[in-house]
């Protein structure tokens, strides 16, 4: 990591940097946005650790998505991330973690049972960039139909796209 | 002999026998919106319950990436549908981080009346609806006399009565038509009447606290572990409201309180929305008050288009004009999130811009998906009329939802 992300995150969020510096690639900060990005391998462990941190524990999952970089000018590293928004209502305090994943195999460990919000954020993530979270209990399409094929929001999927579905049994397997 | 009306147990292996199995929607007038509800029923209680979302799935995030900066603001309408000035507003807000400006005064205050607006006719459609989902017509009436007052001055203002599409980048569609003011301080001088009339029916109302006291109810951990925000956070017992936490537009300078409850179950969302009305109203007319004169854009030709007599009259007018209709707003590129307080929650916009007129994508965070995934923890254990009283008071709006 840079010095200077090192130094925002001394600043910012210290407790992250003294658990888990090995994790952290790189730390940013956008008009108040406090971004921090950490390797895929152990993200369960470091956001369980920031959800019960004593001194700023963040209480809520705000958000949970993914990210194709495939069209992008400055592409990262890797296509895909899966990004999540770390809210903690008793300090007023927000953190977003990204982690950035490989074309070839996109998966992540599943943070449900972390944050029971995950759930539903992990099923959209999946079915709509194909990102594999694991451990996940029940792993299928949320919002898009159960005979849909492909991910509509990677940027390989044509926006004009036309797929003739039928079915009118329930997709959630249920 | 056996009295088949008494409620006998029986061993696991006829559980499959025993247990009714009920689907309820997607259409269904108990469901408000395009919800598809499974329950298992033990007699009558709720022994477990399934969701299946997504039949208004309308790939918004796809089509944003596909429309100019200000050609997505028509598809935010479409998200909370019963309060689409929030949504606009949330949605330029976000843009207009990204590009690292600030709109005028009398912009930022008009955009807090109007979705303060907003916020009481979501909360009258919800208490409105759910009263009728329990059998109670007469308030539903009442409050939808008064939406009607507040649509006619959106209509006024910008055409639109639903899909209001009212703000841009930078600024909004037009100023506020003359004699608005007045008009909107009499329709805000009505509505305290029409909610008095409905505390006096619904809050010592035998009937609707037994429908509704216990029921569908959340504990204030269960709440933050399925990343509650708003109203349904706020009867849970978490005095978390984005405008007074984060303040934007000056709420913080605005005199109204965060109304709280303890109980997080239907009554108590129903006294919160109740509540926040009155706060809404006290925003509002404080807003009227203080609403100074000047432009309603901000002075800039990369952002906004350039009035007509510059177009038309001045080469740089006309090369502006040109300029943002063949290429757009031009945000940097970066990633911003940008967070308001909607009628159901936080309503949060992560954006990405590669630099482009174009956004690289529009993440919508929308407060309905958050609380509908508890849902069925909350309803498990109770009946199926329970079920479509609580349901009613976590107005899942399915234009959020499924996005």
């Amino acid at each position: 990591m840079q010095e200077t992300a090192t130094k925002l995150l001394e600043n910012k969020l210290p407790a992250l940097l003294s658990h888990f510096a090995g994790e952290c690639v790189d730390a940013t900060d956008f008009r108040g946005d406090l971004c921090v990005v950490v390797r895929p391998g152990r993200i369960r462990d470091v956001i369980a650790f920031l959800k019960a941190s004593p001194e700023l524990p963040f209480e809520i999952l705000m958000d949970l998505f993914a990210m194709d970089y495939l069209k992008s000018k400055e592409p990262p590293p890797e296509r895909f991330a899966v990004v999540y928004q770390l809210y903690s209502v008793s300090r007023g305090r927000r953190v977003r973690l990204k982690a950035y994943l490989p074309e070839a195999r996109p998966e992540i460990d599943s943070i449900h049972d972390v944050y029971k919000a995950a759930n539903w954020f992990e099923r959209e993530a999946w079915d709509l960039f194909g990102v594999d979270f694991r451990g996940h209990p029940s792993l299928v399409r949320i919002l898009c139909h159960n005979e849909f094929v492909g991910h509509a929001l990677r940027k390989d999927y044509p926006a004009d796209r036309y797929q003739r579905l039928r079915s009118v049994s329930p997709s959630s397997g249920i | 002999m056996h009295d088949t009306r008494i409620h006998t147990p029986v061993a696991a292996s006829e559980a499959q026998s025993k247990y009714l199995r009920l689907n309820l929607g997607p259409s269904h007038p108990a469901t408000h919106g395009t919800l598809r509800i499974f329950v298992e029923l033990d007699g009558e209680q709720i022994r477990d319950m399934k969701l299946e979302i997504g039949y208004l799935h309308r790939c918004f995030e796809k089509m944003a990436e596909t429309h100019t900066w200000n050609q997505v603001i028509p598809f935010t309408d479409r998200l909370n549908y019963v309060s689409a000035m929030m949504n606009n507003v949330g949605y330029v807000m976000a843009v207009e981080k990204l590009l690292g400006i600030e709109v005028t005064k009398r912009c930022q205050r008009i955009r807090v009346i109007m979705a303060e607006l907003s916020r009481v006719i979501d909360h009258l459609v919800c208490i409105g609806t759910n009263a009728v989902d329990v059998g109670a017509l007469t308030c539903f009436w009442y409050f939808f006399r008064e939406r009607e007052n507040i649509y006619d001055l959106f209509e006024a203002a910008c055409g639109a009565r639903l899909t209001t599409s009212y703000t841009r980048v930078g600024g909004l569609y037009a100023d506020l038509p003359d004699g608005w003011v007045e008009w909107c301080r009499k329709v805000i001088r009505n509505l305290p009447r029409t909610l008095e009339d409905v505390d006096g029916l619904l809050t010592e109302n035998r009937i609707w606290i037994d429908r509704t006291r216990g029921v569908g109810q959340i504990s204030k951990e269960q709440a933050l572990e399925y990343a509650f925000t708003g109203p349904c956070l706020r009867a849970a017992g978490v005095p978390y409201d984005v405008r007074r936490a984060h303040p934007y537009y000056d709420y913080d300078k605005f005199s109204w309180n965060v109304v709280t409850e303890t109980e997080g179950d239907t009554y108590a969302r129903y006294l919160v929305r109740m509540r926040e009305m009155r706060e809404s109203l006290k925003i509002v007319e404080q807003a009227l008050d203080d609403l100074p004169g000047g432009p309603v854009n901000v002075d800039d030709w990369a952002v906004v288009l350039p009035p007509k007599e510059a177009v038309y009259g001045s080469i740089e007018g006309l090369m502006a004009h040109f300029k943002l209709i063949m290429h757009g707003i031009k945000p940097p590129r970066e990633e911003v999130y940008s967070f308001t307080e909607a009628a159901n929650g936080e309503l949060g916009f992560f954006i990405r811009s590669e630099g482009e007129g174009r956004p690289y994508r529009v993440r919508c965070r929308p407060p309905c998906f958050a609380i509908y995934q508890a849902f069925p923890d909350m309803c498990t254990g109770q009946t199926v009329s329970d079920a479509v009283a609580a349901l009613g008071s976590l107005n899942i709006v399915a234009g959020e939802l499924d996005r």
